[in-house]
């Protein structure tokens, strides 16, 4: 179980996360949805030890991660796998060397094993065949599938993904989509998905929560959440902006 | 011109406690990570092999223009002879260590400095530390041995050419008499300054290796940052290569005469 405890987070004078508190239960799909440049990148960073708050805990399965240095931190992440909004692939490596990052460096297994799980999860991503591609042969949504194998070929307990549709036409933001309930459904992981795609919330979120004024306002089921009366749920998740008088001055 | 001077005290401390760190956490990856002796062979090649051009024609332009000069002086007071001991000297506990670093610190250190900046705004070094690779144990540590293995022989390649080219300068254009430049030249070049110049170019090689890896992993975001980290690498390096020389050439002597 994922559980944030009154985290704030500022960057200079900016209070980007201002007492959150969220909770994660193991197994299930969750989603952050917030306006672009609210801290849901810099919560899901929190999240997995990336960033340290200013105060506040995040307790993984009971561990605080505040306060830990960067060694301990690396065997907490060994439960996590994290989707980058670009994908963040090695750009020096091929396809195959990136996703098979994790395993050649814990050399438990043999390389045969290791190719062997690479095609599989490549497979899994659509991608079979692009092993000895390199990431700027590469289309957008291949980099974020590719990225996407590369976390989940060693199995964490816990996938997160940050924007995984952001900047995607609508028929790759689909396949992600789909994607997404395919591993949740077929590795039973935990997956928290941070996005501003309302689409893609209600498709894959089994709980949604909405991140506004840094504080988490609500946490909701889909269903409930996109029939909520509650203005500022109501205005996000359908999109409609601040009426304001726009005046053009010569 | 206050407010200046706060800030280049305020980012200099800055500067040394980071790479201050950086030291400790590079000695910890030594006895508590795994080395990967592959990559430190990779660096070794892209630090060695691939900088031996411009080390090699650094000292034997070096060696030649002062074996050039110290004649056209001691020419004056029939000292013709002398001319090799001096370019030795020179070469062996000065000119070689230094040249050899500033030429290896606008290659090698302006490289790192560049590619753990661009991996740094990219996210590929969050990437690492996701995918439980510390980026010191990943990144830092081969590119310090392989640049701590390769200076050393480098600088005695540039100090070898730079003898060298300065020997036949003297003897093919300046006229020098070869036995009597070959027995001066030798008579007159303590081992000691051999010694001194080794000991430097250990230094030097620490701190083009940490000052780009530093600059590299605390790079600002965006394109401008990845160039001023590049910059900052190059000048940093060579302004503590040639004070930290002052200091290294007053110590040493002090130690080893």
């Amino acid at each position: 179980m994922i559980e944030v405890r009154h985290l704030r987070k500022a960057f200079g004078a900016q209070q980007v996360l201002d007492d959150v508190n969220l909770v994660i239960e193991s197994g299930t799909a969750s989603v952050i949805i917030g306006a672009s440049g609210g801290g849901k990148s810099v919560l899901l960073k929190h999240i997995i030890g990336l960033s340290m708050p200013d105060s506040g805990e995040v307790l993984i399965d009971g561990q605080n991660l505040v306060g830990l240095d960067e060694r301990q931190l690396l065997k907490v992440r060994k439960k996590f796998g994290l989707v980058f909004q670009m994908a963040a692939l090695f750009d020096s490596m091929t396809v195959e060397e990136n996703v098979g990052f994790v395993l050649t460096r814990e050399r438990t297994l043999t390389r045969a094993e290791i190719d062997r799980r690479i095609a599989r999860v490549l497979d899994l991503v659509e991608l079979s065949g692009t092993q000895k591609k390199k990431p700027a042969e590469l289309s957008g949504g291949m980099r974020k599938r590719v990225g996407l194998a590369r976390a989940i070929i060693y199995e964490p307990e816990v996938v997160l993904y940050d924007e995984p549709t952001t900047g995607l036409d609508p028929i790759v933001s689909d396949s992600i989509d789909k994607l997404i309930i395919r591993v949740q459904q077929e590795l039973k992981i935990t997956s928290v998905v941070v996005t501003h795609d309302m689409r893609s919330a209600r498709r894959v979120g089994q709980a949604i929560s909405l991140l506004h004024k840094g504080r988490i306002h609500v946490t909701a089921s889909p269903a409930d959440l996109f029939a909520s009366s509650d203005p500022i749920v109501h205005r996000f998740v359908n999109g409609i902006s601040d009426d304001k008088q726009i005046t053009f001055t010569t | 011109m206050t407010g200046l001077a706060k800030n280049f005290v305020v980012e200099t401390v800055d500067f040394a406690g980071s790479v201050g760190r950086l030291v400790g956490e590079i000695v910890r990856a030594l006895f508590v990570s795994r080395i990967d002796w592959a990559d430190v062979v990779r660096q070794m090649h892209f630090i060695g092999v691939k900088s031996q051009s411009v080390v090699l024609i650094t000292g034997a332009f070096t060696g030649m223009v002062m074996a050039a000069q110290t004649y056209f002086q001691f020419h004056k007071v029939l000292m013709d002879t002398a001319t090799q001991a001096v370019v030795n000297v020179s070469m062996s506990s000065e000119l070689g260590p230094v040249l050899t670093a500033l030429m290896v610190s606008g290659r090698v250190g302006a490289a790192i400095a560049a590619e753990l900046g661009t991996m740094k705004v990219t996210e590929q070094i969050d990437a690492l530390r996701t995918l439980a690779a510390h980026p010191v144990d990943y990144l830092v540590v081969p590119r310090m041995l392989g640049i701590l293995i390769s200076m050393p022989l480098l600088t005695a390649e540039a100090i070898f050419v730079g003898m060298l080219s300065g020997y036949l300068v003297g003897t093919l254009l300046l006229g020098i008499d070869p036995a009597y430049l070959w027995h001066n030249g030798v008579r007159y070049t303590p081992i000691v300054d051999v010694y001194a110049g080794f000991i430097k170019t250990f230094v030097f090689g620490g701190i083009i290796g940490l000052v780009g890896c530093q600059k590299g992993l605390s790079c600002p975001q965006g394109a401008e940052g990845v160039g001023k980290a590049t910059t900052e690498a190059v000048v940093y390096a060579s302004i503590a290569i040639l004070v930290s020389n002052f200091f290294l050439t007053l110590f040493l002597n002090r130690l080893l005469t």
